[in-house]
């Protein structure tokens, strides 16, 4: 009798109620989805001339003028551009154009120099082929050569041929909006142009932009 | 006797395999995600296509469309040390539940003579009456305005700071030109512009 009764084993039950720790993990993670970001923003390298005003003649770079756009960035996202040296007196050298692939970017792409080349489309072409071979299978290109090239292309080295790059001078006028500015840095970035600079409005601008009745 | 035996139905449900789902999501969202930070006014940043990561280490230059200008950064002990540089130098003095409001405020925006009676305040008031504030950029008797005095006490701070432009898209040119040509006067030339990634479909 007492034999049997110690051999008689209770049966435990291994299982373990986890429905407690599920709703603490449900409520960390809904507090994690709500507190927290994923995304991180982006950020835009800027540099600007220096305001210095004894900075020495020599020191300042000086564009050829069939290799300069200068844009004006005005208000209503309205954009205006000069290829070539501006005439100041002459509003017709103005010509208006929009935001974005049709606009900007084209006038930039089909922009040609006196030699009657497109620079920034041939730019911009050395660059996708610089993308696809970084890219492609098996590739064995590392992040320093390929910023390597890509500064070559970006100073108008494409395979060990110079050819002359485009000098953007972006001009923002008071009424243009931070996005407007954005949006005209981001056209450099997509075409590839090494050297732009974003300048202020001087007297003469203003007068050319009055006559042409820009706001 | 044949007695009609019941089968005991086990309610108990299974939920290790809901558990395991939920450890991994809870796992994959402490690992990626950055908490908010908290910013004194709302901003929509424009979008771009640039895919550069802001870099750690900067100092959180907050614009707002009407123009008002905020500084922070995520580091307390730096916001300090820049409080404690700029108010030295205008012999101010904050009391302790001053320097206690202070380090509890996400950026600095109280131009330096609202100073006192802007930390005096309750914090829920203070994220209410911050909206109004924002950093002067007019100089101070013809030398540095209080903005360009507390982007050189952060510099002072951490030399290796660097300058990070956060602008509502709808901000008009004219505040960025003046902000700009400010720290361009400190022969500050490098900044980061905060945006967000362009996705494709918008073009």
């Amino acid at each position: 009798m007492a034999k049997k009764k110690a051999s008689k084993q209770k049966k435990m039950d291994t299982r373990v109620n986890f429905t407690p720790m599920v709703d603490m993990m449900m409520l960390l993670i809904t507090f994690f989805m709500l507190c927290t970001t994923l995304s991180k923003p982006q950020a835009m390298q800027l540099t600007m001339p220096s305001n210095d005003e004894n900075m020495q003649e020599q020191d300042k770079s000086v564009t050829k003028a069939d290799q300069t756009i200068t844009v004006y960035l005005a208000a209503d996202n309205k954009l205006y551009y000069i290829e070539g040296l501006p005439k100041y007196d002459d509003p017709t050298c103005l010509k208006e154009t929009n935001y974005g692939r049709d606009g900007f970017r084209n006038v930039l792409i089909h922009h040609t120099t006196g030699a009657g080349i497109a620079p920034v489309a041939r730019i911009m072409k050395a660059k996708q082929a610089l993308d696809e071979k970084k890219t492609a299978y098996g590739s064995t290109m590392t992040e320093e050569e390929y910023q390597k090239q890509l500064s070559e292309i970006r100073n108008g080295v494409i395979d060990g041929e110079k050819i002359p790059t485009v000098t953007v001078i972006i001009k923002p006028l008071d009424t243009a909006t931070y996005d407007n500015m954005v949006g005209a840095l981001d056209e450099m970035q997509i075409c590839t142009i090494g050297k732009y600079v974003i300048d202020k409005i001087n007297p003469d601008d203003e007068k050319l932009l009055a006559l042409k009745g820009v706001k | 006797m044949g007695k009609i035996k019941i089968e005991k139905k086990d309610i108990w449900i299974d939920m290790t395999p809901m558990s395991d789902v939920m450890t991994l999501l809870l796992c994959f969202f402490m690992l990626t995600s950055t908490f908010l930070t908290p910013e004194p006014i709302k901003v929509n940043t424009p979008s771009s296509v640039s895919e550069v990561k802001i870099p750690e280490n900067v100092l959180n230059i907050l614009v707002s469309p009407e123009g008002k200008i905020f500084v922070g950064t995520e580091n307390k002990n730096t916001m300090v040390a820049m409080m404690q540089e700029v108010t030295s130098k205008f012999d101010i003095a904050l009391t302790a539940k001053q320097m206690k409001n202070f380090k509890e405020d996400a950026m600095i925006g109280a131009a330096l003579s609202q100073f006192d009676a802007y930390y005096n305040l309750d914090p829920e008031k203070m994220s209410e009456a911050v909206q109004k504030l924002g950093i002067p950029t007019d100089s101070i008797d013809g030398g540095m305005s209080e903005f360009q005095e507390w982007i050189k006490a952060a510099h002072q701070v951490d030399p290796d700071m660097k300058l990070a432009i956060k602008c509502d898209a709808t901000t008009p040119y004219r505040v960025i030109r003046t902000m700009m040509s400010e720290l361009q006067d400190m022969n500050e030339n490098r900044y980061q512009l905060i945006t967000n990634l362009k996705t494709s479909s918008e073009d």
